[in-house]
């Protein structure tokens, strides 16, 4: 696309998010009860927030670069950045955020049949359905390829047992993407295979755990005696690893980009006050804080130079992994910077003037950013291994 | 912004990689060392490098350059500092150019920049004085005298400062910091050459009751933007070189890690050196992003280009240096070797940091334009 038609389009959806972007959506994402995750119960926080997300769907635009036979709007790479940059500017919430976009989406899209893509895909586009991921399993973590819950062949379904953990938000999903085992003769990679089905279905538990931010974001997932159609699997049979890899690269890029928040510097200044000289009064903290931010410029150069360099719609491979382990890595250094700033009063848990204790809780939370979705050392494992090229990595 | 280098970038990063590899590896630099050459660099590379079109390449077509911008200027930079070769590109084509064209007037430009382009005059810009890059720390003075000024000052760490043909220095006045041309032939001006840890060129200049014209006066006697101009792009040109002498410590380490064996096998299968290995790669991609940011930055001239460039000379002097010294430590004993040229990269990284403020330097600069 020329950059002259590019300038149309941005005028366009400048007009276009000016008349149909409502007030409400246009404030800050104060946490996750302000995000619109879409799904059969899901309960909208307001009228604006369901307006919000019918209108963006219906021109695409919870998906801006899916085919439009899938409920996207079929835009290239530069056009998805007009768009963005152009919410960016009112402020505009996302109007929606799932798991289904972010990972199952993409997967499907490169690996579904077509009725497989025409069920699903249309469903997350309009928010309809709410995935979770059951990959992880008490004994496959790090390594997941030894992953042990069991499909059996029945014919024309599987009886699907076992017992998955860690599944971030399996109370609320409506249907699950899961890998499961169909063959155990030769080799823990082959006999995965990559199957959809219902949270529904009877047999399917999920149980909340508490983490140490107070919060019970996941679960553990049981599955007994699971019956799941043949037609839910994607891709081949046994094969399902190709598949389960490639997701996680999508996964990795949306863990690395951390939200935006307020500057590190001005939160510290607040608390902290200035010398006689205007600077901050913690003079080494005031290094690190501007160490992280440097950093942090450096970073957003990096995301973005990484998705220019790849096509629209594809995985960006082995550099997910160096963009996953800087982002994380990064983005926890921020927060303990944030907890430095504040101080005594980070650390008040339940009061109303911390807001039940917002900063500490985040903090908490930033700490499973280096293990969800590939722990950091696997990811310099990754680096090692397809991009240096380092024996026996 | 352009992240990702178009189609002209790409050729000439693809001409100066042969360019730079065939007529100025590291090789030529421990011949000048060797030989205790009294010059420090190759003049007839100076003079192919003009004729590629390098020592014009931030200076307009109207005065003889072609005028490709900074982005293009970090490129060459970039192969200059993976080969470690020894040239004027920053004290004349980027440091002096930038001075004169932001500064001068118009008969001072016709006057010079073509003469830098060219690569008949080699230039050096004398700007700190004492141990630590500090512009605003700047003592040396231009006092009115007759119809010109006299200078008076101790410079030090003058790249290019015992072979060039003129001196640009700078000087307080009664209005601010300016710029003058000095002859270096001039009475008054004493030059000791200064032989650094990585044998590349620098002087100290002592500069003592030194008579000049009123035309010697690059401009106003004010010239601080311009000032504020030069150091950027000279930010980002060092920036750009220390990525190359970062990146390529770091390859040859890595290749070096998966031949070396020991305990029966190549030490690079040892995951403590993978794990750093990884982790020095995804620095180099992240300093990669801002050194090119940077430098995009000062040409479409966006009204956060200087800080940029000095965002990323504080990240590139960490980075290359991490890279330097992890690429010794990983080379075992022969790191420490003169034969083997890892111990080359950890000098010349070490002086390229130094230039134009170090990090520290750098992350004090932006806590204070940031009110912090
Ligand atoms: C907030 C959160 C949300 C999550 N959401 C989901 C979800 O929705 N669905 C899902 O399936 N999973 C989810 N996970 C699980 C996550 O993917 C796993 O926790 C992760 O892969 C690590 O596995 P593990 O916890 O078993 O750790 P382990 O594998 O036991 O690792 C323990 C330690 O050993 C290190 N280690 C392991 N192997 C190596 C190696 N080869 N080299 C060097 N070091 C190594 C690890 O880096 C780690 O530091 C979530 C996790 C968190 C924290
Ligand atoms: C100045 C100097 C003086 C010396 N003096 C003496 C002397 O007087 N007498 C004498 O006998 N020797 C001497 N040595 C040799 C010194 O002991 C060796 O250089 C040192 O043991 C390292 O061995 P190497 O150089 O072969 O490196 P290598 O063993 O090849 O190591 C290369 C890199 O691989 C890493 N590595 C190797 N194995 C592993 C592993 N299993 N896990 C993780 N990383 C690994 C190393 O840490 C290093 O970073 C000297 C060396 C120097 C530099």
């Amino acid at each position: 696309m020329t950059d002259m038609n590019l300038d149309e389009f941005r005028t366009e959806v400048r007009g276009w998010l000016a008349e149909n972007c409502p007030e409400e959506m246009r404030t800050p994402v104060e946490g996750d009860q302000d995000v619109c995750w879409g799904g059969r119960n899901f309960e909208f926080q307001s009228e604006a927030q369901k307006v919000w997300l019918e209108r963006m769907a219906a021109k695409g635009w919870t998906v801006p670069t899916w085919p439009t036979e899938y409920g996207g709007a079929g835009l290239s790479r530069a056009e998805e950045k007009v768009l963005l940059s152009e919410m960016r500017k009112i402020n505009a919430r996302s109007p929606l955020t799932s798991f289904g976009i972010w990972m199952l989406g993409p997967a499907l899209l490169k690996f579904g049949n077509d009725e497989q893509k025409a069920e699903h895909l249309p469903k997350i586009a309009r928010g309809e359905i709410r995935w979770c991921q059951g990959y992880s399993e008490p004994n496959a973590g790090s390594d997941l390829a030894s992953l042990a819950t069991k499909a059996e062949d029945k014919g024309d379904h599987w009886i699907v047992n076992g017992q998955k953990v860690w599944t971030s938000y399996a109370d609320k999903a409506d249907w699950i993407f899961c890998l499961v085992r169909t063959d155990n003769t030769k080799g823990k990679h082959y006999g995965i295979s990559f199957v959809l089905f219902d949270m529904e279905t009877p047999g399917v538990e999920a149980r909340p755990i508490k983490l140490i931010s107070g919060r019970s974001p996941f679960c553990e997932t049981f599955f007994e005696d699971v019956k799941v159609p043949k037609e839910n699997l994607v891709g081949e049979e046994n094969k399902g690893w190709t598949i389960a890899k490639y997701l996680l690269t999508h996964e990795r890029e949306g863990i690395g980009a951390a939200a935006p928040m307020r500057p590190i510097h001005e939160v510290a200044a607040m608390s902290l006050g200035l010398d006689e000289s205007d600077r901050l009064a913690d003079p080494m903290l005031r290094t690190k804080i501007a160490e992280a931010e440097i950093d942090d410029w450096a970073f957003g150069l990096t995301m973005a130079r990484k998705l220019a360099e790849s096509k629209a719609g594809q995985s960006m491979g082995a550099d997910s992994s160096m963009l996953k382990y800087y982002g994380t890595e990064l983005n926890k250094r921020k927060f303990e910077l944030m907890m430095d700033a504040a101080g005594h009063d980070g650390l008040e848990w339940e009061s109303e003037r911390s807001r039940d204790g917002k900063l500490a809780r985040s903090w908490l939370r930033t700490k499973a950013n280096s293990i969800e979705g590939g722990t950091s050392e696997i990811q310099l494992n990754i680096i090692s291994k397809h991009i240096l090229e380092l024996p026996g990595a | 912004m352009a992240l990702v280098l178009n189609e002209d970038e790409v050729m000439l990063r693809d001409t100066a990689e042969g360019f730079f590899a065939e007529k100025a590896p590291v090789k030529a630099l421990r011949t000048l060392r060797d030989t205790n050459d009294e010059t420090g660099f190759d003049r007839a590379l100076w003079s192919e490098m003009a004729d590629m079109g390098f020592a014009g390449i931030a200076i307009g077509e109207d005065h003889g350059g072609v005028d490709m911008g900074f982005q293009a200027a970090g490129l060459l930079a970039e192969q200059m500092g993976k080969n470690l070769t020894a040239s004027p590109f920053l004290s004349t084509a980027i440091l002096a150019a930038t001075a004169l064209r932001e500064a001068g007037s118009d008969a001072q430009k016709s006057e010079w920049l073509p003469k830098i382009a060219s690569g008949e005059t080699v230039m050096a810009v004398a700007l700190d004085e004492g141990p630590k890059h500090n512009p605003a720390g700047i003592e040396t003075t231009a006092e009115k005298s007759g119809n010109g000024f006299k200078l008076n000052g101790a410079k030090a760490m003058v790249v290019d400062g015992h072979v060039a043909d003129q001196l640009i220095v700078a000087a307080k006045t009664d209005d601010g910091l300016a710029f003058f041309l000095v002859d270096p032939k001039a009475k008054g001006v004493e030059i000791e050459r200064t032989i650094m840890v990585d044998a590349h060129n620098a002087a100290r200049i002592d500069l003592n009751d030194v008579e000049v014209d009123g035309d010697a006066l690059i401009g106003e006697t004010n010239a601080e933007d311009a000032l504020h101009k030069m150091l950027a792009a000279g930010r980002g040109i060092v920036a750009a070189e220390l990525l190359g002498a970062g990146s390529e410590a770091f390859r040859s380490t890595v290749e070096y890690i998966k031949e070396r064996k020991q305990f029966g096998v190549p030490v690079g299968s040892f995951q403590a050196l993978q794990h750093r290995s990884s982790h020095l790669y995804s620095e180099l991609e992240i300093a990669r992003s801002a050194v090119l940011g940077a430098l995009t930055a000062l040409d479409a001239g966006d009204e956060n280009a200087n800080r940029y460039c000095s965002m990323a000379k504080a990240k590139l002097g960490e980075v290359a240096k991490l890279a330097a010294l992890e690429g010794v430590q990983m080379h075992g004993g022969v790191g420490m070797t003169d034969e083997y040229d890892i111990g080359l990269f950890l000098k010349r990284v070490r002086v390229l940091q130094e230039l134009l403020g170090d990090a520290a330097y750098h992350q004090n600069d932006y806590a204070k334009a940031n009110k912090f």
